[in-house]
């Protein structure tokens, strides 16, 4: 039995795993979500802010990580249309922009929000590091016209923005690096304030700066996107993944479990075994 | 054309699952697909997104004086020639020009990058850890053993990194409690990990049961 356990064929945990996904996906059930402080002080910098304040969108992340930021994004923006509060989205990502586009022109419809006024896409810039340092000087210096290639002088929600001074947070939705530049830049640099929505694979990463304060919030993947979804009242693809994920999660930490009281019991039996042996020589 | 793509996208979802049963030809279209069209789409958005509003028009600008652009725009014309000198690499007699733009780029970069990420990296942080004890007369008693416990791994964790002294006696116990810390950091960031590559999965099945399987019934 503990032979077969320490030699079970990995293709086994896949089918569980992939099981484990698809029965909750397919029979939802609504677990309770309990809000976190990163989350929470995210959600309460952006709900203090006046109508008419200015939020930058960083859209980091390519298809292939779509899954948590895009939910997170959704969310915020929401909530950010229904204070009044204005969006501009830009990303360091070259694969990042048509997504950009998609979710920006998804929530507004929903929202009725209008391009131009309530929100404005600027697009991709080369150069990350330049292009942040870029627009601390003069965001028309850097993006001379927005995504569909209309110039910024005639794009209304643009006339009195010129440079960080005139924008309340920069919301980073990064499935990489980009956080940690955008803090060395634009934070220590031009003293904007930044928050971060990541993946799970880089969220350890980012407590540090939460904890300094150079961070006034932080959505961690699934979790902070449900998070998010329920201060907002809307719950959407962030409260189905975390259900969702919780039997995976619930599945993994058994597997993990269950592997290592194997591993033990296995080792002591093997010492056990080569000392027999050795007392019979 | 909308299920056409649906359909696209669950036939390549499905080529890239079936590595978890072993490597094919499926797999490896699907994975070269992805990379092909992932650098030719980078391409074309740098050019159109980078190269034309940056340099191009610019420069055009310039040279046939429409628009808002002044003289001033030939000066692109500087750093588009030391970026053209990284193609010199594709020459073996002057190959050595790559050394411009990659002297320039680093000290560039170094002279920008260095005061910031001490800023960021180093002093925030520093402050950031020593800051609770200015003011532990307001912390409550979970505060407190918060902020000690931190200082307490920041130093033992920087001191299983220090090697200039041998790890023996008291030197070798403050590591070996560095590596405990060490272990509960890698221990979070692979449980974050697991979260990530597994919300990757349910955004795929989702996109199966609901996208693709919407398509037939």
């Amino acid at each position: 039995m503990l032979e077969k356990l320490m030699n079970i064929d990995r293709r086994i945990i896949f089918i569980a795993i992939a099981l484990s996904v698809i029965i909750p996906t397919l029979l939802p059930v609504n677990l309770p979500i309990t809000g976190s402080e990163p989350t929470q002080k995210l959600y309460d910098y952006i709900d203090a802010l006046p109508p008419g304040s200015t939020i930058m969108l960083a859209f980091d992340y390519g298809p292939s990580s779509l899954a948590e930021p895009a939910p997170m994004a959704e969310a915020v923006m929401k909530h950010c249309f229904d204070k009044g509060v204005r969006i501009i989205g830009v990303t360091l990502i070259v694969d990042a922009v048509t997504l950009a586009d998609k979710l920006m022109q998804k929530v507004s419809e929903e929202k009725g929000a209008v391009y131009g006024k309530d929100y404005v896409l600027l697009g991709f810039r080369p150069g990350v590091t330049q292009v942040i340092l870029g627009m601390g000087t003069e965001i028309a210096g850097v993006f001379e016209s927005d995504y569909t290639g209309k110039p910024l002088s005639e794009i209304p929600m643009m006339a009195n923005i010129t440079n960080y001074d005139q924008i309340d947070l920069l919301l980073d939705l990064s499935a990489g690096s980009t956080v940690e530049i955008w803090i060395t830049y634009a934070n220590v640099k031009y003293g904007l304030q930044i928050a971060a929505g990541v993946t799970g694979v880089i969220v350890s990463q980012m407590y540090p700066y939460l904890q300094t304060g150079q961070l006034v919030g932080l959505m961690p993947g699934f979790l902070g996107a449900a998070e998010y979804e329920k201060l907002i009242n809307a719950p959407a693809k962030g409260t189905e993944g975390i259900n969702t994920e919780s039997f995976a999660h619930l599945l993994i930490v058994g597997l993990v479990i269950m592997s290592n009281i194997a591993f033990f019991v296995h080792q002591r039996q093997s010492v056990g075994a080569s000392s027999r042996s050795q007392r019979e020589e | 054309m909308e299920v056409f793509g649906i359909w696209v996208a669950a036939f390549l979802t499905f080529c890239i699952y079936s590595f978890l049963y072993r490597d094919n030809p499926f797999y490896r279209f699907a994975e070269h697909l992805f990379i092909g069209l992932a650098v030719g789409y980078g391409i074309v958005i740098t050019i159109h997104q980078g190269l034309i509003p940056l340099a191009w028009n610019p420069l055009w600008q310039a040279i046939t004086g429409e628009g808002e652009a002044s003289r001033w725009g030939l000066l692109n014309l500087i750093p588009i020639c030391i970026g053209l000198l990284f193609f010199a690499r594709l020459s073996r007699r002057h190959s050595w020009l790559i050394r411009y733009p990659l002297a320039i780029l680093i000290g560039v970069g170094s002279g920008i990058a260095i005061p910031n990420v001490l800023q960021a990296d180093i002093f925030a942080q520093t402050h950031g850890t020593l800051t609770p004890f200015s003011q532990i007369g307001r912390l409550s008693a979970f505060e407190i053993f918060g902020a000690i416990l931190m200082v307490i791994g920041v130093i033992c964790t920087l001191t299983y990194f220090f090697f200039s002294v041998e790890h023996q006696g008291a030197i070798a116990g403050i590591s070996k409690i560095g590596i405990a810390f060490l272990m509960i950091g890698f221990g979070s960031a692979f449980g974050n990990t697991v979260m990530g590559r597994v919300a990757l999965l349910i955004q795929r099945v989702d996109f199966l049961l609901n996208n693709w399987l919407g398509t037939l019934f």
